[in-house]
């Protein structure tokens, strides 16, 4: 007997259980966690008493509403309007005094170079090159994240955000994906990247496949202020002043709306064919409301989220401003680098609605989508006259003026800047959670050929109805 | 490392007794490694900030903590390694967060493990509770969210719930602060042997008695006498993959002689180096 025993390898137990396994079938599972629920409730049952029915569950009474099938889902779109509505208000005075600031610093550092008689390109390169390139991602972004992130953080807190996923779980239970994607994609309002580790905790690696290939459809904060400007500038100025803001703030949720139903119809179409199944159920749990710390509330939007984001697209900008001014300033047969490249993807760039200087600025931003429009803005007046931008009215003139910029050309970049390939850290990020190649590759090159798509069919749509 | 003073229990105020050190990421040298699990949104990260002191990201809803974060704290001289899991509601499933969690538990060897569970939704986390107990010994029951439970009428009784458990149980409020001394207490205890622990693991079903039997003899044979063994039985019959391998590949074995080994170097280096 005893040499029986010692001649056993594991090798022989796992022969062993797998006989076992076989005998005992699927109830093995289904009789542990039935045991373990009988268990736990005795437990429970003898450890909690509850006392009187003194209390009154607020919860359950504001539950009722916020997933209410009728109320549920306006109640949703009032929230995001009215926080997109706050930040756009809130943040175009802000933006144009940090505008008016740093660049009057630029302006005054200029003529003390001059003054101490600093070569023209050294004072070029560090001041209209790398420093305005800061002062426009500064000024654009940081007023717009500075409120967002706050109140974002609130609904965060409060457990709002499991309710909307209750809310949207039946689409995208028909869309063959896991409801909890509409919590990766919350995520991904503050950063797709973010967005794509969130999907570890779904459990069906397909359904975390379509989550991962179709977080890039929620805009992230790195692109919000791109909406929020074009909103601003080209949406706004349709209407009269009274209603500009709130036009402003509908158009930006008619974008997440669209995004959203991207992502659906993407999902719907990879569910279907290269990611085949069925959606998989999973139980949801609805957290109580709690009353959100101040100062957690504070720190987690302000340094986690405000800080972090900007200090990325600092140093993004830094090189891109180099980039941009060593393209504007270095000529070859008579035009820039700069303009030899826009001319080049010019074509492309009229077909789809935009033109070669907005897809270069697409190009040079892989690295961080925040810095599309200061690099447009910074390509045009680097090639253009120098003029000192202060605020909104003098960039619509900029664009519309000089560079003939339609309604067209801003729904179209709006729509680019939805449907476009996913920045380069959440690229990287996808490669790292899928560590596939195939993946990676689908996922960055798919939300672009979608993107381009869409550009080019509203585009040839508006020119063919003669609507511009 | 600073003191934390106003957030502890009425014994902290007590000049005899140890006072927490936040240590932050600093995790060049420590003495002891424990674990924080628990279901989602019970307010694990909260209990991990409050006695790191770092700022791990919170919030309002289940499935926040994805990956593993580590941080540091010292209590009554004693330097320790706090793990955070990822929240789980049970240690069954193959997601990834579940995975993580479970392998730390049993591979990671924690000297102790804190679970930490809603006081509002006790029965149906107490499912996970079961479930860390039947991989370790050495486990205190955090029953958090006590100022919830209390604004909804709900009284828990928890010594009740320590001696169906077999281990301790300690009830807080992380937010406030209240009950974490008490609870860091009853971790050290735990660790050096003070109280003993007798872990509450309800007998196999009927119908998979046998089969589960045969299993743990069969491990007997090779002389794996785990606190996990029963547990590791159940993974096998159920063609967990991880468990297969660890046991092909004498994983199972080295956990065995590190348990054995009064030094603990061997699970300590696990730990450190986060092998999963």
């Amino acid at each position: 007997m005893s040499d029986r025993v010692h001649t056993l390898t594991p090798q022989d137990v796992l022969v062993r259980a797998d006989a076992l396994q076989r005998k005992l079938g699927g109830r093995f599972r289904d009789k542990i966690v039935e045991s373990l629920y009988d268990e736990a409730e005795r437990i429970a049952r003898r450890a909690v008493h509850t006392r009187t029915d003194r209390h009154w569950d607020l919860d359950q009474r504001i539950d009722r509403l916020v997933t209410s099938p009728i109320f549920g889902m306006p109640l949703m779109l009032l929230i995001l309007a009215v926080i997109f509505w706050v930040t756009i208000t809130g943040a175009n005075y802000p933006s144009e005094l940090l505008a008016t600031g740093l660049f009057w610093f630029e302006a005054r550092a200029v003529e003390l170079f001059n003054a101490w008689g600093i070569p023209w390109w050294v004072t070029g390169f560090l001041w209209h090159g790398v420093y305005r390139g800061l002062a426009w991602v500064i000024s654009v972004m940081l007023p717009p994240m500075a409120i967002f992130f706050p109140m974002f953080t609130i609904l965060e807190d409060l457990g709002y955000l499991p309710r909307v996923a209750f809310n949207l779980d039946w689409l995208f239970k028909k869309a063959g994906a896991h409801g909890k994607q509409a919590l990766t994609m919350a995520m991904g309002f503050g950063c797709n990247a973010a967005g794509v580790i969130a999907t570890r905790t779904i459990d069906s690696p397909r359904e975390r496949l379509i989550a991962i290939l179709t977080n890039n459809f929620v805009p992230c904060n790195g692109r919000f202020p791109t909406l929020i400007m074009l909103a601003t500038i080209f949406v706004a100025a349709a209407f009269p002043p009274a209603f500009a803001s709130l036009a402003a703030a509908g158009a930006v949720v008619a974008v997440v709306l669209l995004g959203a139903l991207f992502t659906l119809l993407v999902s719907w179409g990879l569910s279907r064919t290269i990611l085949k199944g069925e959606a998989s159920a999973f139980t949801l749990e609805l957290p109580p409301y709690r009353r959100p710390s101040v100062m957690r509330i504070l720190y987690t939007s302000l340094i986690d989220r405000t800080l972090f984001v900007l200090w990325r697209a600092i140093i993004v900008a830094i090189p891109a401003g180099a980039v941009i001014w060593i393209l504007a300033n270095i000529s070859v047969g008579g035009a820039s680098l700069a303009q030899h490249t826009a001319d080049f993807l010019n074509p492309l760039g009229v077909a789809i609605g935009l033109d070669g200087v907005i897809l270069l600025a697409y190009v040079i931003a892989i690295p961080a989508n925040e810095i599309v429009v200061p690099t447009i803005l910074m390509m045009y007046l680097g090639t253009g006259m120098m003029i000192e931008l202060e605020g909104f009215e003098q960039i619509r003139a900029l664009l519309v003026d000089q560079h003939g910029w339609t309604l067209l050309t801003a729904v179209n970049l709006m729509l680019f800047s939805l449907l476009h390939n996913p920045c380069g850290t959440t690229i990287w990020t996808i490669w790292k959670e899928t560590r596939s190649r195939k993946w990676t590759l689908v996922g960055a090159l798919m939300p672009l050929g979608i993107g381009f798509l869409v550009t080019f069919l509203t585009a040839t749509a508006v020119r063919a109805f003669g609507w511009i | 490392m600073k003191p934390v003073q106003p957030t502890m229990s009425t014994c902290e105020t007590c000049p005899a007794h140890a006072q927490l050190a936040q240590m932050g990421i600093d995790l060049r040298k420590y003495d002891r490694v424990v674990a924080l699990a628990g279901n989602p949104n019970t307010g694990k990260s909260t209990v991990f900030n409050a006695l790191t002191g770092l700022k791990q990201h919170t919030g309002n809803w289940p499935g926040k903590t994805v990956t593993r974060a580590e941080g540091g704290f010292a209590w009554a001289g004693i330097r320790y390694k706090l793990v955070d899991l990822p929240g789980t509601y049970s240690l069954l499933s193959a997601s990834q967060d579940e995975e993580i969690a479970r392998n730390f538990l049993l591979f990671g060897q924690p000297d102790c493990t804190i679970v930490v569970v809603d006081a509002t939704a006790l029965e149906r986390n107490l499912n996970l509770v079961l479930q860390v107990l039947e991989i370790t010994d050495k486990a205190v029951v955090c029953v958090n969210l006590m100022d919830e439970a209390r604004r909804k009428g709900l009284e828990v009784d928890v010594r009740s719930l320590s001696r169906d458990l077999g281990v301790p149980a300690v009830p807080t409020v992380a937010r406030t602060g209240e009950g974490l001394g008490d609870l860091i207490r009853a971790v050290t205890e735990v660790i050096n042997g003070e109280v003993r622990t007798s872990p509450r693991r309800p007998p196999a079903p009927p119908e998979v008695r046998d089969a589960v039997e045969e299993l743990l003899q069969l491990a007997d044979g090779l002389e794996l006498s785990l606190p996990s063994a029963r547990w590791v039985a159940y993974r096998l019959l159920e063609g967990d993959h991880r468990v297969r391998q660890a046991l092909l590949s004498g994983e199972l074995a080295q956990l065995v002689t590190a348990q054995a080994a009064p030094s603990r170097r061997a699970s300590r280096k696990i730990a450190l180096e986060g092998a999963q």
